[in-house]
């Protein structure tokens, strides 16, 4: 048995890079370091609804053809399209998303990655008003205010306050979770650290709120050390960690964000409450954000989904420029698939926009509401869509992937996903950072090496060589049409 | 002849949110065909006291409807507070085949704050990802 250190996890944007992988006769065979998801996927990935033979639909039912037969069919469809969507590209590696751009602009489509329905919003708000920000350690070593707004770290990023921030003791910051955490880990299996994390650490030795809103301002609110407030519209389990849970209403976040910008400059709201927000509790997290040394705010979907989505973003860097005045703020938004920062810095480079690209005038133009493929979906005015890394069957609204299905569909994906189960084509793929390496990027935006530990099935490629012989074989067809027309001429 | 009974099927008003659960994290990484995806993403989180309302207990099905169309889950109490008016599905196609596709002209469907209304379904099955695809997309 080889084991194999300081792996990256290929599942979401924290990129932990301390899995420990023990490899024997070419399969993973135990995890270490590694959370409940990224268990799931270095266990589970070779599982029953991988896909061995490239699959094309005949009949009605998808059935196994050649590696070649299935490239050609692809680049039929993409050479002969008008207004090709090419979306995904968030759980790849960024020398794939590099080929990516090159088909999408050979072909004149739009290539769009997973940030439109996720952290879109978020790069409209940074484009508006900038963003001040930081790396992951920095924070790790320096912030002694942890705000998590709208997002749930500990089910959608569980490592991240383990890794970078509440429960990891930094150089200048303490923790006061670490004796208990090892403690915890000393005494007892993974398995029961994982329950007792996931009952919400009912032992833990921070004070729980139990109601939002009641008793009183918690004291722990102005407590010294590193503090963590959670700001939600419900009860998470990342809220039962927290020194105070502020529970807002739904779709309230603009007003929540806008009061405490006005109490941060020492404004008088005339209001009993903001967002379900009693005053006397904004004005406590006020005056805890301003006596902060070192505060940082992560935000996730809670905010871009919620109304208002850019604006909220917005107003949200604009409370951290303001905080900027009084102490150290930065903010950060919690990225969800493992290369999506890459998507967007990759599309970024090569096209000068970050998602919602569109080639076909033969030059890059973009336009968020027109040129995003929810919104081309919606409106139904593509021919013909490449799906890669991602699943939109089963992550975009119905009415899209209604559109979606009624044209050519090619998928790329080493899972038999939703939209591989709807597509007309389908790729199986190696699995980046299981089977091929590469680089990632981090949602700090920190490059980071993905590893190899196993080798593909036989006959399994990379996302990257599927791309360029779709893009060498668009470029034979296109030859001929235009030898074709020449010659007719 | 027998006496007919109309009973009005009682329906409770709420907001829809859908997002993450680590349950559905964990599904996703096996397959979006396996037994773990299906229980982690065909589910909906309820207030204990909105359940009793609708005389619905846990692990019971319930259909929820917005304006996009009707989906049947099985209803599960929510275990960390209360949250009256408010239910939660996590991201998959079943949420999808109801969640608001308003994209505001930003490209952003509107997944958070759907109303939406919930009833008792205890008779009507939750249909297996094959059967949602099936039925909404033809394949």
């Amino acid at each position: 048995m080889q084991v194999i250190n300081s792996v990256t996890c290929p599942i979401c944007g924290c990129l932990c890079d301390d899995i420990e992988v023990s490899v024997e006769n070419n399969e993973v065979v135990k995890i270490k370091n590694g959370c409940a998801v990224c268990e799931a996927k270095f266990l589970g990935y070779k599982g029953e609804h991988r896909i061995h033979t490239p699959l094309m639909r005949k009949d009605g039912k998808l059935v196994p053809v050649s590696m070649d037969e299935a490239i050609h069919a692809a680049a039929e469809i993409l050479a002969n399209a008008n207004y090709p969507i090419l979306y995904g590209w968030s759980s790849t590696n960024s020398e794939a998303q590099r080929v990516g751009v090159e088909l999408t602009e050979e072909v004149g489509g739009v290539m769009d990655n997973t940030a439109v329905v996720c952290h879109g919003p978020s790069i409209l708000g940074v484009q508006e008003v900038g963003i001040p920000t930081a790396t992951l350690g920095q924070i790790r070593h320096r912030a002694d205010l942890v705000i998590y707004w709208g997002c749930d770290p500990w089910s959608a990023h569980p490592r991240h306050l383990e890794r970078y921030t509440s429960f990891t003791e930094g150089r200048f910051e303490r923790s006061e979770w670490t004796s208990y955490m090892q403690k915890l880990k000393a005494g007892a299996g993974k398995k029961k650290v994982n329950s007792a994390l996931r009952s919400g650490l009912a032992k833990g030795p921070a004070p729980k709120p139990t109601a939002c809103y009641v008793g009183g301002v918690p004291p722990a609110l102005s407590k010294g050390g590193r503090k963590l407030i959670v700001v939600d519209v419900r009860k998470s389990m990342t809220a039962e960690m927290a020194d105070f849970f502020m529970q807002v209403e739904p779709n309230s976040d603009y007003e929540v964000m806008q009061a405490l910008r006005a109490l941060v400059k020492d404004q008088e709201l005339d209001v009993d409450s903001v967002g379900g927000v009693p005053m006397e509790y904004l004005e406590a997290v006020a005056d805890a954000l301003v006596n902060c040394e070192f505060g940082v705010i992560f935000f996730g979907m809670g905010v871009t989904q919620s109304a208002g989505k850019f604006r909220n973003i917005e107003v949200a860097i604009q409370l951290t420029r303001d905080l900027n005045s009084r102490t150290k703020f930065m903010i950060m938004p919690m990225r969800g698939h493992f290369n999506v920062t890459g998507a967007d810095i990759v599309q970024a480079w090569q096209s000068g926009y970050p998602y919602g690209v569109d080639f076909s005038r033969g030059f890059p133009t973009y336009n968020p509401g027109e040129t995003t493929s929810t919104d081309i979906l919606l409106r139904d005015e593509l021919d013909a869509s490449l799906v890669i890394a991602a699943d939109p069957g089963a992550n975009f609204p119905k009415r899209a992937v209604q559109n979606m299905v009624k044209h050519p569909l090619i998928v790329i994906d080493p899972h038999l996903n939703a939209t591989a189960m709807l597509g007309d084509i389908v790729f199986p793929t190696a699995f980046v950072g299981i089977e091929v390496g590469g680089t990632a990027y981090r949602m700090d935006h920190v490059p980071i090496p993905l590893h190899k530990v196993v080798e593909p099935p036989e006959g399994v490629i990379s996302d990257e060589e599927i791309l360029k012989k779709i893009l060498e074989e668009v470029r034979i067809i296109k030859a001929q049409k235009a030898e074709e027309k020449e010659e007719a001429a | 002849m027998d006496k007919v009974i109309i009973m009005e099927q009682q329906k409770l008003h709420v907001t829809l949110l859908s997002g993450r659960t680590i349950e559905q994290g964990v599904g996703k990484e096996y397959g979006k065909a396996s037994h773990e995806y299906y229980n982690a993403c065909s589910m909906v989180y309820m207030d204990a006291d909105d359940m009793k309302k609708l005389g619905v207990k846990n692990n019971t099905n319930v259909l929820v409807t917005t304006p996009l169309g009707s989906v049947v889950l099985k209803a599960v109490k929510y275990p960390r507070a209360a949250t009256p008016g408010l239910i939660y599905i996590p991201y998959g196609p079943w949420a999808n085949a109801i969640c608001s596709d308003a994209t505001t002209n930003i490209g952003m469907p509107s997944f958070k704050g759907t109303p939406a209304e919930v009833e008792a379904a205890p008779d009507k099955e939750v249909l297996r990802i094959e059967e949602l695809l099936m039925s909404e997309f033809g394949r």
